[in-house]
């Protein structure tokens, strides 16, 4: 495979994106808090929470775009739903999209895009999931049953497509996180990845600590108040384990590449769990936001997709982006030591460091990037300062919104670094082999 | 939405005031609290003639001050006529002596006062530079207002002005608060003084959106009383930001959804609360005018068993909190046009409660920080006050158990509880133009509750 060039620089685009704010309800580890609750319920409170927070109350929206990876068949407006159940507008248009785990992120690319292109003026870009309410479908031959006997005229025929009926149909066919090319789950298939990258357990271990710990640290300063609304008796993240330690992370069995022996080293502690919740991200023209007397805390700057052959073994499932962020890097003429802070996806720790790995590797720089040498390295101190997916748990089209708002955020609270705007990354990995990655700069104002 | 009748609901009061209930209560001689009349916009000032006791040119020229506000005004009484209302002007005593005619006057046609009626003193304050026999005369109106409040029937009310000295009775600060004591607005205040001064002058009163233009903040506005303030200053005109603390968000939400406000999620004893509340208003209004310190907590121990925790939170959130807040807003350049701060203080820091020495203490302390606030804020022209609610139907109080909240809300002249709607109607009068003439007051309210004053 030849390396994918980067792109020139795009056209100037008439005018720039910013992210006004987000909010999200707290995450909630799957089967509890929200076991009742359906996307629609969740996407709506979270809504909701963002018109309060901005007074929103009864404003068209020029556009919502949001999804959930595990989706209903009768939630085909799931997004337009929420909307006419929100307190927003009636008259505020609606669409559900999806692509996997970075539903979130492309959401808000492609709604930033649009807002640049002034097609619109305002956006809100969301995501929801739930694990707990996951739609549950009959066996294809149960189905293939019912579909003919739909069809069929007569008591006699009708009688005949009964008598296919067997035992094994009737058992139900649950969604699962497994690739359908492969039929292996997306932890087996990091447990590949982590260990072509030799990615040790310490390491992981260590990682998920640090994500609990600077998530508990971001809640105890307050930095979450205007981030998330509560939800159901839920006011943080309940995956968040504070006072997590190495010593009771080590003590975790391996749940993933168990058949690799000693090499396993992907725990539940190391892994994402299963987790319902729902993010939004208020986005708008700098116009639109002025004008409406809203902060304006973050430009969203360039957003890049990628794509892996994991089917074939070369990269690993969750290896998109890292192609796709030097590509997006090239493309805006920086490189990752020109990054103030740097957000990755931890759908699992192995992820994050077979990434980190990769871009550190000068074989990998030069053979599949087409660089020099090795992309570069990630100052540890500039990754996921504020946790991530580990500590708040991943219900999965929710995590963009929920990392796009968050480093928003910190964008604007470090305001400027050296004289220019600080910038951030965010790289989201996502299944069938995908990513979305996007570059996003503090929204500094001419005083 | 929210049930018509909340558990622990006055189920009483609509049972005596119906049917066959009201025929047993009569025989049997049980209380029988009046259904009050309560605000609602567009309904007519008072539902009858308003009679004026009391001669000399205050009260000639406040009875010219109600006739532009096209009511009913009478200066003699017509035995048998009903009364909305009954004015008693006594702003020029110089002796006891002189209160005989008018009182009795007034009480000669107390048979008169129509129910949900209201009778309102004006006079003025003792001091203890003046003379003993006028201050005498000034003091007595308190003995008799509070009197005459617990001999009304029927959802009427008391309530006296004491008018500064070159506060005429027909000044624009004594008519915005006349009116608000002649009005629905007061339903559940009783017995109770309003001083009137010039810190401030009141301009048009009570349009039908008094507070329309205005910028308020109301802490704990998720819930119960401050939620029914939040709804009573949106309905008053005021865009309102709520605020309490992000583990009561999502109700938080839903009132600021509701009345079309944004919700400021913050722990009010975090030590930038303030300054995060003034950037909350400069980005999204550019101005703050009312702020409204209605957040609080109990934590009740009697003191033999407080431990520092218990007394600590309460203190923290109940006035340390305030304190630090109203220091940001007096440095705040955008507080400055005829600010209004009032703050929720209780009954319980006035006459004490057992088992609430930490709660009365904040309570109490409320009040002492209002007073010596007044002057800080009277250079800008702007107020701060307090209210003190008595027994009000909320969710905390709907969790006593039920022979002790009955107890506890049939002990005031008006033998039932409060709505927080009746706090948040006293509270938006504080906070409006027609209040300018009112600060370092503590306004009760509480149906005359028998304990304090």
């Amino acid at each position: 495979m030849t390396p994918r060039a980067p792109q020139p620089a795009p056209a100037a685009l008439p005018r720039r994106a910013v992210v006004v704010g987000g909010n999200r309800i707290p995450f909630a580890r799957a089967g509890g808090a929200y076991a009742k609750a359906s996307n629609q319920d969740m996407l709506t409170a979270a809504l909701d929470g963002l018109v309060a927070r901005f007074g929103l109350q009864d404003e068209t929206i020029g556009e919502v775009a949001a999804g959930a990876v595990l989706k209903h068949s009768r939630d085909f407006n799931l997004t337009r739903e929420a909307v006419l159940g929100s307190a927003l507008a009636p008259t505020t248009p609606a669409y559900d999209l999806q692509q996997a785990c970075a539903t979130g992120m492309e959401a808000v690319v492609g709604l930033s895009n649009k807002i640049r292109l002034g097609q619109i003026d305002s956006a809100i870009a969301g995501g929801v999931d739930s694990a707990s309410d996951a739609p549950i479908a009959v066996s294809e031959g149960l189905r293939a049953i019912l579909l003919d006997l739909n069809r069929a005229k007569t008591v006699r025929r009708r009688a005949r497509i009964l008598a296919r009926l067997r035992p094994k149909d009737l058992s139900p066919d649950s969604p699962s996180t497994s690739e359908p090319r492969t039929g292996l789950s997306m932890g087996e298939h990091q447990a590949l990845t982590t260990k072509q990258w030799n990615i040790t357990r310490q390491a992981q271990d260590e990682l998920a600590l640090a994500s609990h710990q600077n998530l508990a640290a971001a809640y105890d300063r307050g930095f979450f108040d205007d981030l998330i609304t509560p939800y159901r008796g839920v006011a943080r993240d309940n995956n968040l384990r504070a006072d997590s330690t190495l010593a009771k992370l080590a003590s975790l069995k391996p749940v993933f590449g168990k058949n690799l022996g000693a090499a396993a080293t992907m725990t539940a502690g190391n892994s994402t769990p299963l987790t319902d919740g729902a993010s939004t991200v208020l986005l708008a023209s700098e116009e639109w936001a002025t004008a409406h007397d809203l902060p304006m805390l973050a430009t969203v700057v360039d957003g890049e997709a990628g794509a892996v052959d994991f089917v074939h073994g070369r990269d690993g499932l969750l290896m998109a982006p890292a192609f796709a962020v030097p590509r997006l890097l090239a493309r805006n003429g920086l490189t990752l030591d020109d990054l103030d802070f740097v957000e990755i996806h931890e759908a699992f720790a192995g992820t994050v460091l077979a990434t980190l790995a990769a871009w550190e590797d000068p074989d990998f720089g030069r053979d599949r990037l087409g660089l020099d040498g090795a992309f570069g390295t990630v100052d540890r101190g500039r990754l996921n300062v504020n946790g991530s997916s580990l500590a708040a748990g991943h219900p999965f089209a929710a995590t963009g919104g929920r990392l796009v708002a968050t480093l928003a955020k910190m964008l604007h609270d470090a305001g400027t670094v050296d004289g220019r705007p600080a910038r951030g990354l965010i790289s989201v990995c996502a299944a069938g082999g995908q990513g979305v990655v996007a570059l996003l700069e503090a929204s500094v104002q001419d005083a | 939405m929210r049930s018509r009748s909340a558990p622990g609901a006055d189920s009483y009061t609509a049972f005596v005031n119906r049917g066959f209930g009201r025929v047993l209560a009569r025989r049997l001689g049980l209380p029988r609290p009046a259904i009050l009349r309560r605000y609602t916009p567009g309904a007519p000032l008072l539902a009858g003639p308003v009679l004026v006791v009391g001669v000399g040119a205050g009260a000639d020229a406040l009875a010219g001050a109600l006739l532009a506000w096209q009511l009913d005004v009478r200066r003699h009484a017509t035995p048998g006529e009903r009364l909305a209302a009954i004015v008693v002007v006594l702003d020029e005593l110089a002796h006891p002596d002189e209160l005989s005619d008018p009182v009795r006057a007034a009480g000669a046609s107390l048979r008169d006062l129509a129910g949900n009626g209201r009778v309102v003193t004006i006079s003025r304050p003792a001091a203890a530079d003046q003379a003993p026999a006028p201050a005498a005369a000034r003091h007595a109106v308190d003995g008799i207002l509070r009197s005459l409040a617990k001999e009304l029937r029927a959802g009427s009310t008391a309530n006296g002005l004491m008018l500064a000295d070159g506060v005429a009775p027909d000044a624009p600060n004594t008519l915005g608060a006349l009116r608000f004591l002649l009005s629905a607005r007061s339903a559940f205040v009783d017995g109770q003084f309003l001083s009137v001064g010039t810190p401030g002058q009141a301009g048009a009163i009570d349009r039908a959106r008094p507070l329309d233009g205005r910028v308020a903040v109301v802490t704990g506005a998720a819930r119960g009383i401050g939620a029914a303030i939040a709804r009573t200053l949106a309905r008053d005109g005021a865009a309102v930001i709520a605020v309490d603390v992000p583990a009561a968000g999502d109700h938080l939400a839903a009132v600021a959804n509701e009345i079309r406000g944004t919700a400021l999620q913050v722990d009010i004893t975090a030590a930038d609360a303030g300054e995060r509340i003034l950037a909350h208003a400069a980005q999204r209004h550019g101005r703050l005018d009312i702020v409204v310190h209605n957040a609080g907590i109990t934590r009740d121990k009697l003191l033999a068993n407080m431990d520092a925790a218990r007394w600590d939170s309460v203190i923290a959130v109940n006035i340390a909190a305030q304190l630090r807040i109203n220091e940001a807003l007096l440095a705040s350049d955008l507080f400055t046009r005829s600010p209004r701060i009032v703050s929720v203080s209780s009954t319980s820091g006035i006459a004490g409660n057992r088992g609430q020495t930490n709660y009365a203490a904040s309570k109490a302390g409320v009040i002492g920080m209002v007073k010596a606030t007044a002057p800080l804020l009277a250079g800008r022209g702007g107020t701060v006050n307090a209210v003190a609610p008595g027994f009000i139907e909320t969710e905390m109080t709907a969790r006593i158990p039920f022979a002790t909240r009955e107890v506890a809300r049939r002990l005031n002249s008006l033998q039932q509880g409060g709505k927080p709607a009746d706090v948040a109607e006293a509270i938006a009068f504080l906070a409006s133009d027609a209040a300018a003439g009112v600060t370092g007051n503590v306004l009760r309210v509480c149906g005359q509750n028998l304990v304090g004053q």
